[in-house]
């Protein structure tokens, strides 16, 4: 198959070229949330992404959850931003990084005003960046303003057989074509991390993602108690057939195919050494590492299945596939690409990447994910610690 | 072509994938070889379900459970060839 050269994509201030074209309220805090909610409600064509967090976190924590807040804001999928939150300097640290890309963005405080108050200025705001934002067009973009991030998640066998390599089919046709690619899920290649250390582009690159999964892994020992059941695999991946976590992080590796990473980025780190595959530390909680993936930037997310797990992002489209053939049809309306047929061989590796790419460039021209369609829209912080 | 029932990922692999909805006990089962492309037939032991392993040699407890021509794991309850294998008798060595 011919790969398409280009998709039609919304053009940034910044040079980034968006899939999506969202004006997103985003609430700096947990307290922020009905404010930014009663906006979204007010004003057609916005969406507000409700969390848990944003109050009395330190250090490392705290800096990422502003690299998730700011990265989500930034991310091309991103109209434009209307921030809240309940005081005005960590809301205006926020904005200030988000201005720098161009984007049109407010920040809104809702200490000494109320909630009132605050939902009639931010309502007028985001009326006005919502009109704004429709007029935009979709325009020709080259194929390599795409960044895709990938994650698997209710696995089973049939992942590591055929719906992970399916990925990976797609990362090695598309990576020498420019595109920017994200892997993550640190734990899940617990029984493969060295195998995988040895897929850095550079020795600095192979060193970073061991002490990445090392320090993961201490985590891990510390807090486990006899065993990690039903967590590490999932209930779901035991049902599916999957028995140990290196059987898992071995299926799960197949999606880099025969790729080498270019570098290993922090959760929510956007990446800056140009192309190329990436290595990101997530959980492999699938809302929490889709989230990260999204604030670092990436703008199109393939998600391979085995069970059938059913997750969305509000700003980054989640396209699923799977190799399970009870799951392509038990659960049809979360299934975007079936690649079963590659389990009766009616259907090789090549000709399943092909048809993957197509579901990528129509989804990166506006199609709807079934996840979309659904309304999926889990936005998860990752949080490193208890706050002060 | 036979129809696969078991797909094997590597040619030093000692368990196979199940990709039909189940075998049965003592059915013949036709397995793919995807490195080299490769075939070969396995006797099951138990009705083993879609995605779930079966042994293609017997195993003793303390051997070592190859997939994808890596360790995933050791064997904690000896395994017959033909017999599903999983957490019953299959335990991580990581954690």
């Amino acid at each position: 198959m011919e790969i398409p050269k280009s998709f039609l994509g919304y053009k940034r201030e910044n040079g980034r070229v968006g899939t999506r074209n969202h004006v997103i309220i985003l609430p700096v805090d947990d307290i922020s949330n009905a404010c930014a909610e009663a906006v979204s409600n007010n004003i057609k064509g916005t969406i507000a992404l409700p969390h848990s967090y944003g109050r009395l976190q330190f250090g490392a924590d705290l800096e990422l959850h502003f690299r998730t807040m700011i990265g989500t804001a930034k991310n091309p999928n991103v109209a434009a931003a209307i921030i809240i939150g309940i005081e005005p300097k960590w809301t205006k640290r926020i904005v200030d990084e988000v201005a720098k890309t161009g984007k049109p963005v407010e920040g809104f405080s809702i200490e000494g005003a109320g909630d009132i108050e605050t939902i009639m200025k931010a309502s007028k705001k985001a009326q006005e960046f919502s009109i704004w934002a429709s007029e935009k067009q979709r325009e020709e973009c080259p194929i390599s303003d795409l960044w895709i991030s990938v994650k698997c998640g209710e696995s089973d066998t049939t992942s590591g057989l055929a719906s992970n390599p399916t990925v990976g089919n797609l990362m090695d046709k598309l990576e020498p074509l420019g595109v920017h690619l994200c892997f993550g899920e640190t734990s899940e290649l617990t029984g493969a991390e060295s195998v995988c250390a040895k897929r850095g582009k550079t020795k600095e690159a192979q060193d970073k993602f061991m002490k990445t999964w090392s320090d993961y892994n201490d985590f891990i020992l510390k807090e486990a108690t006899d065993d990690l059941s039903e967590s590490q695999p999932t209930a779901g991946n035991i049902a599916g057939g999957l028995t140990t976590i290196e059987e898992k992080a071995f299926g799960n590796f197949q999606k880099i195919g025969s790729r080498q990473f270019v570098d290993v980025l922090t959760p929510a780190e956007e990446p800056s050494k140009g192309p190329g595959l990436y290595f990101m530390d997530t959980s492999s909680a699938a809302a929490e590492c889709v989230t990260l993936q999204a604030a670092g930037g990436f703008n199109i997310h393939l998600f391979p299945t085995g069970q059938g797990n059913i997750i969305g992002n509000p700003i980054e489209p989640v396209i699923k596939l799977t190799a399970n053939p009870l799951t392509a049809v038990k659960m049809k309306e979360h299934i975007d690409v079936d690649v079963s047929k590659i389990l009766s061989r009616e259907m090789n590796l090549d000709q399943a990447g092909d048809e993957l790419i197509k579901a990528t460039m129509r989804v990166a021209n506006g199609r709807f994910t079934c996840a979309e369609a659904l309304g999926h829209k889990e936005f998860v912080m990752t949080k490193l610690y208890r706050s002060a | 072509m036979a129809s696969t029932d078991i797909i094997i990922h590597d040619k030093k692999d000692n368990v196979g994938v199940v990709v039909i909805e189940k075998v049965a006990p003592n059915q013949t089962c036709n397995c793919w070889i995807m490195e080299g492309d490769g075939s070969a037939t396995v006797e099951a032991k138990n009705e083993v379900a879609l995605g779930h392993k079966v042994a293609l040699a017997d195993l003793n407890v303390g051997d070592t459970i190859i997939k994808y021509g890596h360790d995933i794991g050791k064997v904690v309850k000896a395994i017959k060839k033909g017999e599903h294998v999983h957490v019953h008798n299959v335990k991580t060595k990581k954690w």
